[in-house]
């Protein structure tokens, strides 16, 4: 009787197993979703054109300083119409440089389409090889990094920027980031942030 | 005599097959070797945009970039290991289909050998234990089972 029992076990202890391995399966929201291998790497290395200004060559130095987003977005691209609104108020309402890869495209669509649009980037840089988008491993628009005050990758946002992205994990990592930047340069009465991983906790 | 024959016809079919897996791509190579090599890689690296295609068959935009980019570092003059290096510091261990072994990466490579192990004990309990019982019948059930069997 208690070998039947026993073997009665297997199957439940299949079907848990089972249960568990798809519960993490299902938890992947987007099996797109690749993790960034450039967290805590400093941007890329470029060398290319400014996409409103053709004679200004912009380097990773153009993006060093502050704090910034880097966005990379395309005419083709329908999500990035879909962010679009966001990246217009965060460029607006909070004060954070907000830097554009213009992302295998053609310059004189991408400078239509940010007239027809509107334009929140400081400037977009030209990567219409998509070079700087393989250094960056990017593999599709929209996508968006945190970059600290000294040009490091902190955070990397596959997909679109909504309200909720921007409130629930860009906002809180941005100000962790400028509170870390201020730490540096000596101010008092202001220990060591929290960590990013909190936040995507 | 016999076994050079056979080596030469094999050799000859290689070399029958190698022209004619590269005839589709349009990049220029200086040498047969390193066109041969870039066909290779590009069928070992998985397009990371299709979850399960290599950048060769896929016309993805990202798969078309990197099969450029493969181009440009094989005319560099790059290894095929400072290839994949290279992938793999900008895409993760998601662009190779033959992952490195790694810690992290253990489960993949010995996950399906223990999915195996744990199979194949239990087939084996089972079998054991059902044989167990063959032997295990009791006096009456025997009875009963001649009885049944004599109707």
């Amino acid at each position: 009787m208690k070998g039947v029992n026993k073997s009665l076990l297997i199957p439940l202890g299949v079907f848990v197993l089972l249960v568990a391995v798809l519960a993490v399966g299902f938890r992947l929201e987007d099996p797109h979703f690749l993790p960034s291998q450039l967290i805590d790497q400093p941007f890329p290395e470029f060398s290319l054109q400014a996409l409103n200004e053709p004679e200004r060559e912009l380097t990773t130095a153009d993006i060093t300083g502050q704090v910034a987003l880097v966005n990379v977005w395309a005419t083709w691209c329908p999500n990035c119409l879909l962010e679009h609104p966001e990246l217009m108020r965060i460029s607006r309402e909070e004060g954070i440089p907000l830097y554009g890869i213009n992302y295998n495209d053609e310059s004189e669509k991408a400078r239509r389409w940010l007239v027809r649009h509107k334009n929140p980037f400081a400037f977009s840089i030209v990567d219409d090889k998509g070079k700087l988008g393989i250094d960056l491993g990017v593999y599709g628009a929209p996508e968006t990094f945190v970059l600290d005050a000294k040009g490091v990758i902190r955070y990397r946002h596959v997909g679109e920027v909504t309200r909720r992205v921007w409130e629930e994990t860009l906002s809180p990592i941005i100000d962790l980031l400028q509170a870390e930047a201020l730490a540096a340069t000596g101010q008092p009465g202001l220990s060591s942030p929290a960590t990013i991983a909190a936040v995507e906790g | 005599m016999l076994n050079v024959r056979v080596v030469m016809l094999l050799l000859a079919l290689l070399w029958i097959q190698l022209p004619a897996s590269a005839a589709i791509d349009a990049y220029p190579f200086p040498d047969d070797a390193m066109r041969h090599r870039y066909t290779s890689l590009i069928a070992e690296l998985r397009c990371p945009q299709c979850l399960n295609t290599n950048i060769a068959g896929s016309d993805a935009m990202i798969a078309r970039d990197l099969r450029r980019e493969v181009h440009r570092l094989v005319l560099d003059g790059q290894t095929d290991d400072q290839i994949r290096e290279f992938m793999l510091a900008r895409y993760g261990d998601f662009i190779l289909y033959k992952p490195q072994l790694r810690a992290g990466t253990l489960v993949l490579w010995f996950g399906p050998l223990v999915f195996l192990l744990i199979a194949l004990v239990v087939v084996f309990r089972l079998l054991r234990r059902r044989g167990m019982k063959a032997v295990a019948l009791s006096d009456q059930d025997q009875a009963r089972l001649k009885q049944l069997l004599t109707k």
